[in-house]
């Protein structure tokens, strides 16, 4: 950096910072505010930039439709595939870290079934699921997202545990833990910040999926993204309903980032420099 | 407690023949120091011990007990690492009980003997607080309190002072050996400094490629060095090894100078002759000793000594001499050498010789 003009470029810096968020921020404010206006409001021209009043009919409508237990749904899918893809990942990141498990090929190999394009497999998956009747369950979708996020669990947690100096798992083994309680005492406190940054990307993934979902949901365990679609070409207040529905969507991912920030700084950085 | 007994152990890396059989034994409360020049083997063995490696042939034996087949943590030693090995997620105290905790030790045992481990190495003030808040020394303290704290059979260290400061390494030295004189436990001691081996070992066992090339009291090795690479590897600066033959009980150097031999050498062979800096003197007048008279090409003085070099033999030899001895390069001085003390060792073979 250079010293004369550091005030200025510092100024710079935050105008440029300031200009980005706002314009990142545009979109999710237009969303929050359409949710909140009447129909009226929403067709408007020149556009309405703040509604009369936050009415809530558009929330309260999805309500009484039962149309939020989606958001239930996906809850649940997405929380449960995450936490078994993360134990199951980080135990298999581990293994392969520190015992090269599978050689070099079994880690390039879990990494290129993140290369399939889903669609490809879609219909196979959906006969699968009509044989074994899996088709419209938790279950269903639980799996195959813990299975599609896997490889990346596998791939992002290796990267943090080869990070983790050997002598603290080795002096630990000297202290008398054994490999699990080395795995549960150093492994994880050490690969924290990675661990919840991986979590936070697999917990989005799951959370959006949107085809797979559609194509293997009917009507008991359809995800708040299926649903928003079903609200396309509807009545004529869908807008409302829409925005009031991604509105509701957006907020466990909000406060799963919002908990896991001091994490998820760290740990993205981490992998950035890892390369 | 604490005897630790190790026959014909080999280590194989891959292709890399690491230890090719080494036998050893030390007693109880002994503080052994494995020395020897990068890439010998020393950490190697030393993690052989700890059974954080496999060895692929030979026994260890703790107490009479056959451990190759243990996990580390049933052989019950600790181990002091060279980086600290602390946990960066966990308080001081937590660090030190860290070995407790793995064994669920009860809280009230831990606290009394974590409590015991800071006294003993003046931690007391900083159990709260998180190893990156230490210095480095305080750092290496609370990995030696980890140790410390466990009622462990050995203490192993590997080149526990390398990350400190000239200073700091002095003063942890010199901590680690009177804590030896208290706890008396068995320790051994990796480093590669020689300053390290001698002034910590009751015994020093010198690696070379994977084999012992000779072991015994520090001064044992420094006086009677059984092969020129040991002689060689302890003091500094190091001995001079100058290339001669023995003729009509005379040393003959290449340059025509000789110095009469003190005891029989075997003639007809190139000898090396093997004569420490310090063994070199200015002698003063009518003293008896053989002298030779040598033009100095390099003076390097140190404060309390100078070291001077010259030629002899066709190859660069250092005395080291009193401050004043020498002043200026150029200077044409009479040296006398301790013949007592020199060594003679085979060229070829690189032995020492002994009557
Ligand atoms: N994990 C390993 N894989 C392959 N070769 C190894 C491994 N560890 C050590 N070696 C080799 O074994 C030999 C002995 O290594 P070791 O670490 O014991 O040396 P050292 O005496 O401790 O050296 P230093 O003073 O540098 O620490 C070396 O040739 C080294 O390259
Ligand atoms: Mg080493």
């Amino acid at each position: 950096m250079m010293r004369p003009d550091r005030g200025t470029g510092l100024a710079l810096r935050y105008v440029a910072a300031v200009a980005v968020t706002l314009l990142f921020l545009f979109p999710v404010y237009w969303l929050f505010m359409i949710s909140f206006k009447t129909p009226e409001e929403i067709f408007a021209s020149p556009p309405v930039w703040w509604p009369k009043s936050l009415q809530l009919a558009n929330y309260a409508v999805l309500f009484k439709d039962g149309d939020v237990v989606t958001i239930w749904n996906s809850v649940v899918i997405a929380s449960v595939s995450t936490a078994a893809a993360m134990i199951i990942g980080t135990m298999c990141a581990y293994s392969i870290a520190r015992f090269r498990t599978g050689g070099n090929f079994f880690t390039d190999w879990l990494l290129s079934n993140r290369m399939v394009p889903p669609i490809v497999i879609v219909f196979p998956v959906f006969l699968l699921y009509v044989k074994v009747g899996l088709v419209d369950s938790y279950l269903g979708l639980i799996l195959l997202y813990t299975a599609f996020n896997l490889p990346y669990v596998v791939w992002m947690m290796r990267g943090y545990i080869q990070d983790i100096p050997l002598e603290l798992e080795e002096s630990a083994l000297v202290d008398g833990c054994t490999r699990w309680q080395v795995f549960l005492r150093v492994v994880l406190p050490m690969a924290r910040s990675g661990f919840f940054a991986t979590a936070v990307f697999t917990f989005v993934f799951a959370w959006n999926e949107f085809i797979f979902a559609l194509v293997l949901t009917r009507a008991e365990v359809t995800t708040f993204p299926v649903q928003v679609t079903h609200y396309f070409g509807g009545q004529s207040n869908f807008w409302a309903k829409i925005a009031a529905m991604s509105a509701l969507g957006t907020i466990p991912i909000f406060i799963a980032v919002t908990l896991l920030q001091r994490y998820l700084v760290r740990g993205i950085s981490l992998g950035a420099v890892k390369g | 407690m604490g005897r630790l007994s190790i026959e014909g152990v080999h280590k194989h890396y891959g292709k890399v023949h690491a230890l090719k059989g080494v036998d050893l034994d030390i007693a109880e409360g002994e503080f052994c120091v494995f020395v020897g020049p990068s890439g010998c083997g020393k950490s190697t063995l030393l993690r052989c011990i700890a059974g954080l490696e496999e060895i692929d042939e030979g026994r260890v034996r703790i107490d009479g007990e056959a451990v190759e087949g243990l996990r580390p943590r049933d052989r019950n030693v600790a181990m002091v690492f060279q980086n600290y090995a602390l946990y960066p997620y966990l308080s001081v105290f937590e660090n030190i009980a860290f070995g407790l905790r793995a064994r669920k030790v009860p809280d009230a045992e831990v606290r009394a003997r974590v409590g015991r481990a800071a006294a003993m190495l003046g931690l007391e003030t900083f159990l709260d607080r998180k190893p990156r808040e230490l210095s480095g020394g305080q750092r290496q303290r609370v990995a030696i309190g980890r140790a410390v704290v466990r009622d462990a059979r050995l203490f192993l260290f590997d080149e526990p002072l390398s990350n400190l400061d000239a200073q700091l390494r002095d003063g942890m030295r010199a901590e680690i050996k009177r804590l030896h004189q208290e706890i008396g436990k068995t320790t051994v001691y990796v480093t590669h400094d020689q300053i390290e081996a001698m002034t910590l070992a009751d015994r020093i066992v010198l690696l070379r490629d994977g084999r012992i090339e000779q072991q015994g009291a520090p001064l044992d090795l420094f006086e009677r060095p059984e092969t020129r690479f040991v002689a060689g590897f302890l003091g500094s600066p190091q001995m001079n090894f100058i290339p001669c033959r023995a003729e009509g009980g005379a040393l003959r150097f290449s340059c025509g100078r000789s110095l009469p031999l003190s005891r029989p050498a075997p003639e007809g062979r190139d000898l090396l002759f093997g004569v420490r800096p310090e063994h070199f003197s200015r002698p003063g007048e009518g003293d008896p000793r053989p002298r030779l008279d040598v033009e100095i090409d390099l003076v390097q003085p140190t404060g309390a000594r100078t070291y001077a070099q010259f030629r002899l033999g066709g190859v660069e030899a250092t005395a080291e001499l009193p401050a004043h001895a020498v002043e200026r390069p150029g200077a044409r001085i009479a040296l006398a050498a301790d013949m007592a003390r020199a060594h003679l060792f085979d060229a070829a073979t690189g032995r020492a010789i002994r009557d």
